[in-house]
């Protein structure tokens, strides 16, 4: 056992690139995907006109999408209709147009629990339109969904490994390869494992620090 | 795509929805049991049953099922695909379960215990006739969101062999050299199965909102 580890340490170049490909990756994906679902949101909140109507059929359809056919939809499916994209870029692309629909939800569902008070305020200040939304609506928006939202992109952080179906070198597609290389299964995933539980415990502890900043603010 | 190839798509469903029916029926009493013993703070359980749930949380379901089904063959346990993909799917949404139940668990007002101990209930019964039957209310829109998340993650098992409705459409793709069609249709299956979900999801929040 421990010289199976040892094998997986002596492979360890390849788990950190895995390792860092799936961290860019997700973090990609997550930057992204929280910027269009900002932008989705403010349609979302809406309860008539083209734009709510468009962006509720996207968010339901994702919802109901699973993840690697949605990959696959992008990498396979894509080509034919003329769009071509790389495995890296189809992945990225992906990972951020499916997410920003559960991102879209989660600001949604905190954007109307907020008390309405400062939107009045906003509004009596001349505030209106991008500049509303971004000085007004946006900021305790942000901090009231850290925690919804920090569990999205741990979503995020392990639909990435799906995308080892299409060949992504990402930490899994690392795992799998130092496993096939020297038939070490167990050493070989238990460390990729290791190194997600990381990146998780990691991306919670952000959480963490956004919460106290939100504690101070207030 | 031919009638048959659609057919061949529309077979496997009954591969996803039987992963998908045996994972969820599993993972809720696992789930509910990993709650209690936390709940019921069992030394050693307790932070054993917090490690595990926390690991199985962050990791993703093609890494757990590549896992089990390569490294239990090792360790002299004989697993095939399928009993492989149960496992894996049980593991992680039992993971899950765990968490949902032991939020209803804390939220659970205690004022109802110092109720039932003043009428001599024992604490068994207590959990039984009381608790249960509350929690699984209040937790129904979270589980059934957490049963639609098992079925969108049923394509994932395919990497160790386990033929569902996207590997069969995956296989129809590359058969024909057309893949946006079977994908297409692959679709068509899954958006009702889940928009469904969603539905009595959203019916029972609404359900939840309303005071008793």
């Amino acid at each position: 056992m421990i010289h199976d580890f040892s094998i997986v340490w002596a492979e360890r170049n390849l788990l950190i690139s895995g390792l860092m490909t799936t961290v860019l990756l997700s973090f990609l994906a997550a930057t992204g995907s929280l910027m269009l679902g900002a932008l989705l949101s403010t349609a979302l909140v809406r309860k008539v006109g083209v734009a709510s109507v468009a962006a509720r059929a996207f968010a339901d359809a994702m919802r109901c999408t699973p993840f690697l056919l949605f990959a696959y939809l992008i990498y396979f499916g894509l080509p034919s209709l003329g769009v071509r994209f790389d495995g890296w870029w189809a992945g990225a692309v992906a990972l951020t147009a499916y997410h920003s629909a559960y991102m879209g939800e989660v600001l949604r569902a905190t954007w109307v629990a907020q008390p309405p008070a400062p939107l009045e305020a906003g509004h009596a200040f001349g505030f209106t339109g991008f500049r509303l939304f971004r000085r007004i609506v946006l900021p305790p928006l942000i901090f009231s969904s850290a925690p919804v939202v920090g569990n999205q992109v741990i979503q995020i952080v392990k639909d990435s490994a799906f995308l080892t179906v299409i060949a992504l070198p990402e930490l899994t597609h690392a795992a799998s390869s130092i496993q096939s290389r020297h038939y070490v299964p167990f050493a070989a995933f238990i460390a990729a494992v290791l190194l997600y539980w990381a990146i998780c415990l990691t991306i919670e502890m952000g959480v963490g620090v956004v919460g106290r900043m939100a504690e101070s603010r207030r | 795509m031919s009638l048959a190839d659609m057919l061949t798509i529309l077979s496997a469903t009954t591969a996803t929805l039987l992963l998908s029916v045996t994972g969820i029926l599993l993972g809720l009493p696992i789930g509910l049991g990993l709650a209690l013993v936390r709940w019921a703070r069992v030394p050693l359980a307790n932070q054993f049953v917090r490690a595990c749930v926390s690991l199985l949380r962050a990791t993703p379901l093609v890494t757990l099922v590549l896992l089990l089904f390569f490294a239990l063959p090792n360790a002299g346990i004989a697993v095939g695909p399928i009993a492989a993909a149960v496992i894996a799917l049980t593991l992680n949404t039992s993971a899950f379960n765990c968490e949902i139940w032991r939020a209803a668990l804390i939220d659970f007002p205690k004022d109802q215990l110092e109720a039932a101990q003043s009428v001599g209930m024992r604490r068994l019964t207590y959990l039984h006739r009381i608790v249960l039957p509350q929690i699984a209310r209040s937790s129904l829109p979270a589980l059934i969101s957490e049963m639609s998340q098992v079925i969108k993650v049923t394509p994932v098992l395919a990497v160790v062999g386990v033929v569902e409705i996207t590997r069969a459409a995956v296989r129809v793709g590359a058969e024909t050299f057309e893949p946006l069609p079977p994908f297409l249709f692959a679709l068509a299956i899954y958006l009702p199965i889940i928009y469904a979900l969603l539905r009595l999801q959203r019916r029972f929040e609404l359900n939840a909102e309303m005071p008793a």
